[in-house]
């Protein structure tokens, strides 16, 4: 899929999202849910801002410190028996895991839900050498189920459907014949899922936190599915962003309580999977082969710029959750797999400012998820340091806008220009004046009178009435 | 006690009654209040559509406009809020960072003003009508001037207040957004409004003209019965 979802502009894309009452009901409903469990959460583990702060630091330190640890990770992970391959490309990536694949002429390949796997389009690269890659995060499933209906959310993929459209999916694709209870969709799914678990011959998972010091990598899911992916297949091959790292078991402990209150406002999810290695000596269960592939894909570029706090999400969809504009356009709109404030700002930084101009812009910069940010990434003023890359290096802001950004330079920068143009601008706007207000404005002033009216200039200035009550009082 | 205004360009072009009764406020509590007359616009919509350098400029042309105020206060959160921004825009410039500190130490909000220094809480105001607050995001979140207006509202005799519901989420202002994205903003404005009819409310009360100036523009377009009000004007009536 790659990270790029649909060719739609972004526009057609929007309004897409803005004309389905289906997604937007079932989106609010979620963004209210997850909400109030993310502050109750919050609430129950008291000190919050503190642990915001712990959890900041350590993820400013492990990125400043990024190339130590990913040594240390690769060492232990190598003397656990374990191999690592670091790939700079997607391409690179794929190539690796194909070609473990195909060492092994595995056909039946069972995943668990991973963000980076979905960026680099790693199942196509398997379907392409004749693999069946089955999702297995239920969430996930369903979109596959569904022709590959892209995912709208990093925690919750299926968010924009409702359950009797996952109903409905299930019935037209699989013949299932229940009703939409969540129960009885679960169970059929798992039902589906535990046969496909028991074929798979190679497992492929995310990462969540991979452990530097002891070699480990962390899967936090509450369907259990990663369990049985890194424990059923004889082959396993994690895939993780070359960011998701913690020095030690320590501090993944911090981002864990913060990771999962964030996101589904739990104290801790139903299942914590730690993988170290292939199965040692008399261990029951675990792979015999165990693969890291470690992906750049364009992130060593953002380390020691200004956005490098993006590299510091944990992926929680805590500012996905509280968006406004996310609340109604949706995932799709952003034309990323990474939606919401992060997606906005991550998805230039990866995919380029040609496909994903718009994003910084697609925004109030109302700093919602700047405030749940668990890990405290100042997200709205990378929107703006966005703007101003848009604006300065690219060069890619329209023309009109920065006319008027220089006239507003030189109004607002000497007081004699802004007297002129604020005395102006009511005689200028008076025409349009009906009824103490503007229903139709000329020029830029159209979009926003396209929608609400604008406001009629007052007759007197506040300036020209403060200058005249001095003199009034000077007089009496 | 001496007390700068800093009314704002929208205030002083488009609002200038909000100002006027904001003078008569803070003088009403005992303040002298002037306004240097050199104000501009704090920079904030050329900063936040990524025109750093031409916004930089009337930053520092506001540093120096209120250079001898002892307090800046405005009825604007957002706009406060911007001025709390300058000392992070000027890090590190060892001219204006120091001066940029200062100004943000010494700029408060209205409502903030009258509750944290002037240590009032009942400003004598009295508006026998039903009211709902729109929490601006700025002012909330950035600016952390959350109960001030509450505290104040609450005392405002004859008047009912009702909690707007979904009060965390932007009403689809976002300065050039509402004109760059008007589809998007079209349809967070009108949730904003369904929750304000549905408190009953004859009045929407508001701290920042940017937001209400996009929800009263909305409300007026629909010709809905609620009127629109700055919290100055409200905190300034005494019928
Ligand atoms: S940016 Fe922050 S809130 Fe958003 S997904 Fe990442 S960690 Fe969570």
């Amino acid at each position: 899929m790659g990270m790029k979802i649909g060719t739609a502009a972004f526009k057609e894309r929007v309004d897409q999202g803005l004309s389905d009452s289906f997604m937007r009901g079932a989106v609010s409903a979620a963004q209210g849910r997850l909400r109030d469990g993310r502050l109750n959460a919050a609430e129950e583990l008291g000190n919050w801002e503190d642990w915001r702060s712990h959890g900041e630091e350590i993820r400013k330190h492990t990125l400043e410190h990024l190339d130590y640890y990913l040594e240390m990770l690769v060492d232990n992970v190598s003397k656990r028996g374990g191999h690592v391959f670091f790939a700079q490309t997607a391409e690179e990536a794929n190539e690796y895991i194909t070609n473990v694949v195909k060492k092994k002429g595995a056909k039946k390949i069972v995943k668990s839900k991973s963000m980076v796997t979905e960026e680099i389009s790693m199942n196509e690269a398997l379907e392409k050498i004749g693999c069946d890659v089955v999702e297995s995060d239920l969430g996930e499933w369903i979109l596959q189920v569904d022709d590959h209906d892209p995912p709208s959310h990093i925690v919750a993929p299926a968010l924009h459907k409702n359950k009797e459209q996952i109903r409905d999916v299930f019935r037209d694709k699989l013949g299932y014949k229940n009703s939409e209870k969540p129960e009885e969709l679960a169970l059929f799914a798992r039902e589906q899922l535990r046969e496909e678990f028991l074929a798979a011959e190679v497992g492929i998972t995310g990462c969540n936190f991979a452990i530097a010091d002891s070699g480990t990598v962390t899967l936090v899911t509450n369907e259990g599915n990663a369990r049985m992916a890194t424990t059923l297949p004889k082959t396993q091959i994690t895939v993780m962003g070359m960011e998701r790292i913690v020095p030690s078991w320590e501090e993944m402990e911090v981002l864990v309580s913060l990771l999962t209150r964030a996101a589904v406002g739990q104290k801790l999810t139903s299942y914590i999977t730690a993988l170290t290695g292939p199965k040692g000596e008399g261990d029951v269960d675990g792979p015999e082969e165990f693969h890291l592939v470690v992906v750049d894909n364009g992130r060593s570029k953002i380390l020691g710029t200004e956005f490098q706090e993006a590299l510091h999400c944990i992926r929680c969809a805590a500012c996905i959750n509280v968006c406004p504009v996310y609340r109604h356009v949706g995932g799709h709109s952003y034309g990323s797999i990474y939606p919401g404030p992060i997606g906005a700002v991550l998805s230039p930084l990866l995919g380029g400012y040609d496909d994903y101009k718009e994003l910084p812009y697609a925004s109030t910069l109302c700093a919602a998820c700047t405030e749940a940010c668990p890990v405290k990434i100042p997200l709205h003023e990378l929107l703006i340091k966005h703007r101003q890359k848009i604006v300065e290096k690219e060069g890619k802001a329209p023309v009109f806008e920065s006319l008027s950004m220089k006239a507003f330079r030189m109004g607002t920068a000497s007081p004699t220009m802004y007297n002129i143009g604020s005395k102006l601008a009511p005689k200028m706007m008076k025409p349009f004046v009906k009824e103490d207000k503007i229903a139709n404005g000329p020029g830029p002033l159209k979009n926003w009178t396209s929608i609400r009216d604008f406001p009629a200039p007052s007759n007197e200035r506040f300036r020209d009435w403060f200058k005249n009550r001095e003199k009034e009082e000077s007089k009496s | 006690m001496k007390v700068s205004l800093f009314v704002t360009c929208l205030i002083d072009m488009f609002q200038s009654d909000v100002g006027r009764d904001t003078v008569e406020l803070l003088e009403h509590l005992g303040c002298e209040v002037d306004f240097p007359e050199g104000q501009t616009c704090c920079g904030q919509p050329a900063y936040n559509s990524g025109y750093l350098k031409e916004s930089m400029e009337s930053m520092k042309h506001m540093i120096n406009v209120f250079q001898d105020s002892e307090y800046v206060v405005t009825p604007s959160g957002s706009c406060g809020t911007m001025f709390h921004e300058y000392p992070n825009i000027f890090a590190g410039d060892a001219e204006w960072e120091p001066k940029a500190i200062e100004l943000a130490n010494k700029t408060y909000e209205l409502t903030q003003f009258i509750v944290e220094v002037l240590k009032v809480e009942d400003v004598g105001a009295s508006l026998p009508a039903r009211a709902t607050y729109h929490t601006s995001c700025h002012m909330t979140r950035l600016l952390g001037v959350k109960e001030a207006p509450l505290t104040l509202l609450k005392n405002v005799k004859g008047l009912e207040f009702t909690e707007l519901p979904d009060k965390h989420n932007c009403c689809g202002f976002g300065g050039t957004f509402s004109v760059k994205m008007s589809q998007i903003s079209e349809h967070m404005v009108d949730e904003k409004v369904r929750h304000v009819e549905s408190t009953k409310a004859d009045i929407l009360v508001g701290a920042d003209a940017g937001c209400l100036m996009n929800i009263g523009g909305r409300i007026s377009r629909t010709g809905k019965p609620i009127e629109v009000m700055h919290i100055a004007t409200v905190l300034n009536s005494r019928k």
